[in-house]
């Protein structure tokens, strides 16, 4: 099991090593500003951060000794339009949204997604950046709106381990996009999902779901889990098409979601209510895990907060590692917990952090 | 020249004490110093050079306004702050 965790925060990269007691702080980098996500190797000992500063604009680091040293590199920027020093639209990178490798077999190549709905790629380990002009010059793209953000935000990025270049982008709310060349051509694949947020005769439209968070089955590519903004889907044809996923349990709004790393039939969710409360449904703190692609669900409470609770998780604020035994959420409200049985019982890491935007292993 | 002060927040980037720059211009001004300070740029303007919007510029002395204060001009003797504005505080 991983016995590194990340966790992304308001107020710095906090990072987390396990020994025989458990779960103990072991630094805390970039202290006072908000880390909005950090990509590491297995390692641990090269780790991206990204971060937002509220004055000066999104920010990029890199370490490659393990946090002792950090180097500044310039975070993807969008390209100058004409007479873009002028013009309010022009766009500019507004967040990252999502870090993840591009390919196994090249240590340096970096997928990055930001708002304004932008993705950009490396292979250099975050040196440089190009604006990937296939999915930015998508026709389709122009439905794209805010959700959560004035701007959409490109915040899941699925390697297809069998092919890198068949990539799958979640974006909210752009639904769900896929490339089969690597990039250079894209389509949406998010068709069976559906929005209540649209009039009726717009709700089906693939290009205008609100894709909260995606993740591939490493073990059977061809399965993809979704949290979306008004249900939970599942897809198991390679995003040719969606299922919704229901009953649920609890509720079926929430952000964050987790795939097993072999067992394709085994996920967590972590249920919200609904987009106009955004806590834990009677205060209580839980996560919902299916073992049966779906069907069924268990409700896991042991160890999370019960009572008087209003801890949401946020999208990236749920991990999962290798082993698939282990796994770690933080909240927004502070709270980071940890669990080695795949969830029957969680310990509590922290309750005084800052507002955690992501949570990873190593 | 143009003094040029950058709020203590930007100590790791910008330099400690006033600095020189030249133009006739905010702008001018700002990419001479620019060029003089690597990796400050990008906390004071964004992708497309415009102002990023927490960043409250004061020329000799008055607090500027508007959407194109990068094109006001300045005097050779003028005094220029890059401060953060309180309004990007919510972090």
């Amino acid at each position: 099991m991983s016995d590194l965790m990340l966790v992304s925060t308001r107020k710095g990269l906090m990072t987390y090593t396990r020994n025989e007691k458990g779960w103990v702080h072991d630094a805390t980098h970039f202290y006072g500003s908000p880390v909005s996500l950090a990509l590491s190797d297995k390692s641990g000992q090269t780790i991206l951060a990204a971060l937002n500063l509220g004055h000066f604009g999104v920010k990029l680091h890199r370490t490659q000794d393990g946090g002792k040293t950090w180097t500044e590199l310039d975070p993807p920027a969008y390209p100058k339009a004409d007479g873009g020093e002028s013009d309010e639209s022009a766009p500019a990178n507004k967040g990252i949204w999502a870090l993840e490798w591009a390919d196994p077999q090249n240590p340096n190549a970096v997928w990055c997604g930001t708002a304004p709905g932008g993705l950009f790629y490396s292979d250099d380990l975050g040196a440089t950046w190009t604006l990937n002009r296939g999915l930015w010059d998508f026709e389709e793209r122009k439905k794209w709106v805010g959700g959560g953000t004035v701007d959409p935000a490109l915040h899941s990025v699925c390697v297809d381990p069998r092919d890198k270049n068949r990539i799958a982008v979640g974006v909210s709310c752009g639904g769900v996009n896929l490339t089969e060349d690597g990039g250079k051509t894209w389509r949406v694949a998010s068709h069976g999902m559906w929005a209540a947020y649209v009039p009726p005769g717009a709700k089906d439209d693939p290009a205008v779901q609100d894709v909260h968070m995606i993740v591939q089955s490493p073990t059977n590519p061809d399965i993809y889990w979704c949290q979306h903004h008004n249900a939970m889907f599942r897809s198991t044809d390679a995003s040719k098409s969606w299922q919704e996923i229901k009953p649920v349990p609890v509720s079926n709004f929430g952000f964050a979601v987790a795939v097993h790393p072999k067992d394709p039939e085994t996920a967590w969710y972590v249920p919200a209510h609904s987009d106009q409360i955004r806590a834990p449904v009677d205060g209580k703190v839980v996560v919902n895990r299916t073992r049966d692609g779906g069907k069924t669900f268990t409700t896991l409470r042991n160890g999370l907060p019960q009572e008087n609770a209003f801890d949401l998780i946020y999208r990236h604020g749920l991990a999962i590692d290798r082993t698939g035994e282990r796994l770690a959420m933080g909240s927004t409200t502070g709270g980071l917990w940890a669990t080695d049985d795949q969830g029957e019982n969680w310990a509590s890491v922290s309750n005084t952090l800052p507002p955690v935007y992501a949570v990873r292993f190593a | 020249m143009v003094q040029v002060h950058f709020t203590a927040h930007l100590q790791r980037v910008a330099p400690e004490n006033p600095i020189d720059g030249a133009g006739s211009t905010i702008r001018e001004v700002l990419a001479s110093v620019f060029a003089k300070t690597p990796g400050l740029k990008t906390y004071i303007l964004d992708d497309q050079d415009r102002l990023r919007i927490h960043i409250a510029v004061f020329l000799d002395g008055e607090h500027l306004r508007g959407s194109d204060i990068l094109s006001q001009p300045v005097k050779p003797d003028s005094e220029l702050y890059i401060l953060q504005a309180l309004s990007g505080g919510d972090n």
